[in-house]
C-alpha cells in the first residue's frame, strides 16, 4: 500500500551523516566521488545526451551528497514498463528514480511501488508545473510523481496547399476532397496502426466531443455518445480519399515519412517533426505550418491528450530523500531546458514557454503550451494497460469501425478490463 | 571395476550381498546431485506453474491473491483470443514442419551423396542453423519492411506484409522454415546413414528406379529418424515464441499461444490466466508427444532402439 515519503526539509542537517552511512549500506557506490550516494535513475534510452548531462549536472550540483546514475531502459514503452514492473514486483532497493511514461503512475501506485511526494516536497514538485502534467502524476487525489517532460499533438499542413488551416475534422476532410479533385496532395496523416497511438486519438476525439472513457471514479467505462461521435470520425476519415492508404499500420514515424515524402497535406503529431521537416526536407519546409488540433464540433474546442514522462521515487529506495531531491533536480529548469533543446520534448513548467531560447526553436511554443492547457489525461487506472489493448483492439482497422456497435463492445471489454478478468488479445 | 564384482564366497547370502547394496547406495547418491537439479530447474517451476494457475493473482497486488479453482482454464478455454492463438500456431506447425521434412530430406540426400566438397556442403547447410534466432528474425524483419528492406522493395508500391495477417503468418513459416531446416536435414542425414548401401544397390539391380528405391526402400529403413526428427520439430515449432516476437509481435492477429501466454504474464501481469496459458500449452506439448510415441511408434530419446 502506498508508503507516505518523510521528506526531510531541503538542506537537511543530517545530509552529510546519512551520506557517510548510506555509502557504507551500499559499498558498490561506483564512479562516486568519495562518499556520495549513487542514486539510480531508470529512465528512456536518450540518443540526445540531454538525459545523462542532466544526471551529471545534478551530481555535481549536490556537494558531493549524491551522484546519479542514468540507466537506460530498453527503447519500446512496453519494454520499459516490463523491465520496471519485474524490479518493483521483487522489491529492488536499486531503482531509486523511476521514468514513468504519464500513464503508469496509477499502477505503480496502487501496487505500492512509488513513494508519494507530501509536503514542501509537493509544494516544491508542482510549483510552476502546467496542470494537466500534475494530473498524470496524481492518483486518488494525491502526488506520486514529479513531471519531467511534456509532448502533446498539433495539427501540422502545408500552407501552399491549404491557405487557411481547418478548425474541424470536417472541414480538413472537405479541404482533402477538395485537393484530391485537384489533383493534388491530400492525404491526411495519423495514427491508425493497431496499438497505445490509436488509444491516444480516440481519448482525444471523445473528450473532444465533451465526454470521457472511463467515470471519474474510474471504476466503469463512460463513452455513450461523445464515443460514438468519436468513433464516426475515425471511420469518416478512414472511409474518405483523405486516409493514407497504409493508415491501419501507420505510426508516428510513419507519418512523419509519409509528409516528408510530399504526398500529405495535413498531420497530426508531435513537434518532433519540426526540426525533422527542417532537416529533410527544405524545400518544403517553409510550407510547413501548424495550428491547434481540428475540433470535433466548432463550439468546442478540441481537447489533445497529454503525453510525456514522471519522476517517481521507489518504494525499496534506501535514500527515499536523496531521491526525492535529484528528481527535483533532474527536473529543474536548466534541465528541462536543455532537454527541450537537446532532445526536442517539450517541458512541463509554464514559464519556460516564454522564455526566448525556447521560443528560437520552438516557434510553436506558444500553441503547444496552448493545447497543453486544454490537455486531456488518458484514462487513468491501474488497469491503463488492458483498457488501451481493448481499445486499441476493437477500432482496430479504423475502416471497419461500426460506431453503435464498436462503442457497446467496447463497454464490455473496458468493464472485463478493469476487473482485470478474461485475457488480452 | 569395483572390489564389489568379485567373485561371492561360497556360502550364497540371502538377498543381495553387502558389495551389491553398497554399490546401489553410491549409485542414488551418484544420482542425487543430478536428481535434485532436475527437481530445483524442472518440477519446481511445473509445479508452482499448477499452483499459480489455480488463483487469481495479480503480480502488482501480492496480497489480493486468492483460490478460483479451475476458473482460469474456464477463461482461457472459452476466449476467442485463446483459439485464435491456437490456430495460428498449429497452422504455423503443420505448415513448417511439412515443409522443413520435404526440403530437408533432399537436402540430406545432397548431403549423404556429395561426393565432392562434402564438408562444404555440409557447412553451407548448417549456416542458418547457426546464426541466432532473434538476429536471424530481425535481418527478416528489416528487409521486409518498407523503406528498409530490400524483399519490401520488391513488392508493389504501399505493401507492408508484416502487417496483415496472412502474409506475415507466411512470412513467419518461412523464417521458421529457413531457420531449422538444416535441423532436420541433419537429423534425416543421421537416419540415411541407418540405410545399408547393400539393400539399396540390390534394389538397383531388381531395376527399381529412384523414386520406388526412396519410397520402397529408403524411407522404411529410415522411419525411425524421420520419426525422432519430426517428433522433435513438432514439439519446437508448437512452442514458437521468438520468429513471432521480433516479426510482427503477435499483433494483428499473428500470435501463437507462447505470445499470448508471454502477453497476459508481462503485460497484464495477471500469474494465474499466464500460468494457466503455460500449463495449457505443455499439455498440448505432451499430448504431440504422446501421439509420436504411441500412435507412430517414436522412440523416445534414452530407449532401446528398435530393432528390425
Amino acid at each position: 500500500m502506498p508508503r507516505v515519503l518523510r521528506f526531510r526539509s531541503r538542506w537537511a542537517s543530517a545530509a552529510a551523516g546519512l551520506s557517510v552511512l548510506a555509502s557504507a549500506l551500499v559499498g558498490c557506490g561506483g564512479g562516486g566521488s568519495g562518499g556520495a550516494v549513487a542514486l539510480n535513475w531508470y529512465n528512456f534510452p536518450d540518443d540526445s545526451g540531454a538525459l545523462q548531462q542532466a544526471a551529471d549536472r545534478c551530481g555535481q550540483l549536490s556537494d558531493g551528497r549524491y551522484t546519479i546514475r542514468y540507466n537506460k531502459l530498453p527503447r519500446g514503452a512496453d519494454g520499459q514498463r516490463q523491465q520496471l514492473v519485474r524490479r518493483m514486483a521483487a522489491h529492488d532497493a536499486d531503482v531509486d528514480i523511476l521514468g514513468l511514461d504519464v500513464t503508469w503512475p496509477a499502477e505503480f501506485a496502487e501496487a505500492g511501488w512509488i513513494r508519494e511526494w507530501t509536503g514542501a516536497m509537493r509544494e516544491r514538485a508542482t510549483a510552476d508545473t502546467l496542470d494537466a502534467a500534475v494530473r498524470t502524476a496524481t492518483w486518488r487525489g494525491r502526488l506520486y510523481a514529479v513531471p519531467y517532460n511534456s509532448n502533446t499533438q498539433l495539427l501540422w499542413y502545408r500552407d501552399d496547399l491549404v491557405p487557411t488551416p481547418p478548425a474541424t475534422w470536417a472541414e480538413m476532410l472537405a479541404e482533402a476532397q477538395r485537393l484530391a479533385a485537384e489533383g493534388k496532395p491530400h492525404l491526411v496523416e495519423i495514427q491508425g496502426a493497431q496499438y497505445e497511438g490509436l488509444t491516444v486519438w480516440f481519448n482525444t476525439l471523445v473528450t473532444s466531443a465533451g465526454g470521457s472513457i472511463l467515470t471519474p471514479d474510474a471504476q466503469a467505462p463512460s463513452l455513450g455518445a461523445p464515443a460514438v461521435t468519436a468513433a464516426g470520425v475515425m471511420r469518416d476519415l478512414a472511409a474518405s480519399v483523405a486516409a493514407d492508404p497504409s493508415l491501419p499500420n501507420q505510426m508516428e514515424d510513419q507519418n512523419r515519412l509519409a509528409m516528408e515524402s510530399g504526398t500529405a497535406a495535413f498531420e497530426l503529431n508531435y513537434p518532433f517533426v519540426y526540426p525533422s521537416m527542417k532537416a529533410n526536407q527544405p524545400a518544403l519546409f517553409p510550407h510547413f505550418r501548424w495550428a491547434p488540433y481540428p475540433a470535433v464540433s466548432a463550439d468546442r474546442p478540441a481537447t489533445v491528450t497529454i503525453g510525456g514522462i514522471d519522476l517517481a521515487v521507489g518504494a525499496y529506495s534506501r535514500h527515499p530523500d536523496l531521491a526525492a531531491e535529484a528528481t527535483l533536480c533532474l527536473r529543474d529548469r536548466d534541465n528541462q531546458l536543455t532537454n527541450a533543446l537537446k532532445g526536442g520534448l517539450p517541458p512541463s513548467l509554464r514559464s519556460l514557454y516564454g522564455t526566448p531560447e525556447l521560443t528560437a526553436s520552438y516557434p510553436f511554443a506558444a500553441d503547444v503550451l496552448a493545447a497543453l492547457d486544454s490537455a486531456s489525461v488518458r484514462p487513468q487506472t491501474p488497469a491503463y494497460q488492458n483498457v488501451s489493448i481493448a481499445i486499441a483492439h476493437t477500432l482496430s482497422p479504423p475502416a471497419g469501425i461500426r460506431p453503435e456497435r464498436d462503442v457497446a463492445d467496447l463497454r464490455g471489454q473496458i468493464q472485463d478490463a478493469l476487473g482485470s478478468k478474461g485475457l488480452i488479445p | 571395476m569395483t572390489p564389489s564384482t568379485k567373485p561371492a564366497p561360497v556360502p550364497v547370502p540371502v538377498g543381495p550381498s553387502r558389495g551389491a547394496r553398497q554399490e546401489r547406495r553410491l549409485g542414488l547418491l551418484l544420482c542425487a546431485p543430478a536428481v535434485i537439479v532436475m527437481l530445483a530447474v524442472t518440477a519446481y517451476p511445473i509445479g508452482y506453474a499448477l499452483y499459480l494457475s489455480l488463483q487469481r493473482y495479480d503480480l502488482r497486488f501480492p496480497d489480493q491473491a486468492h483460490w478460483v479453482g479451475l476458473a482460469n482454464y474456464g477463461a482461457v478455454l472459452t476466449s476467442p483470443f485463446w483459439w485464435q492463438a491456437l490456430g495460428v500456431t498449429v497452422l504455423v506447425t503443420a505448415v513448417s514442419v511439412a515443409i522443413e521434412l520435404v526440403l530437408g530430406l533432399a537436402l540430406a540426400l545432397v548431403m549423404h551423396r556429395a561426393v565432392f566438397g562434402r564438408g562444404t556442403v555440409r557447412t553451407a547447410v548448417l549456416v542458418p542453423y547457426g546464426i541466432v534466432t532473434v538476429v536471424a528474425a530481425y535481418s527478416w524483419q528489416y528487409a521486409w519492411t518498407p523503406g528498409t528492406g530490400y524483399l519490401a522493395a520488391l513488392l508493389p508500391e504501399g505493401s507492408a506484409p508484416l502487417t496483415e495477417q496472412w502474409p506475415a503468418v507466411g512470412l513467419i513459416i518461412l523464417a521458421e522454415v529457413w531457420k531449422t531446416t538444416p535441423f532436420m536435414a541433419l537429423l534425416l542425414l543421421a537416419g540415411l546413414a541407418l540405410v545399408p548401401e547393400e539393400t539399396v544397390r540390390a534394389a538397383m539391380v531388381d531395376g527399381a528406379s529412384f523414386g520406388q528405391r526412396l519410397r520402397l526402400v529408403i524411407l522404411p529403413l529410415m522411419k525411425p529418424a524421420i520419426l525422432v526428427a519430426l517428433l522433435f520439430r513438432t514439439l519446437d515449432a508448437f512452442r514458437i515464441f521468438d520468429n513471432i516476437y521480433v516479426l510482427t509481435g503477435g499483433s494483428n492477429g499473428t500470435g501463437s499461444v507462447s505470445i499470448l501466454g508471454y502477453d497476459n504474464l508481462f503485460t497484464a501481469l495477471n500469474l494465474g490466466i499466464g500460468s494457466a496459458i503455460s500449463v495449457l500449452i505443455f499439455v498440448c506439448v505432451a499430448l504431440i508427444a504422446l501421439v509420436f510415441v504411441k500412435l507412430f511408434g517414436a522412440a523416445t530419446p534414452g530407449a532401446e532402439p528398435e530393432r528390425r
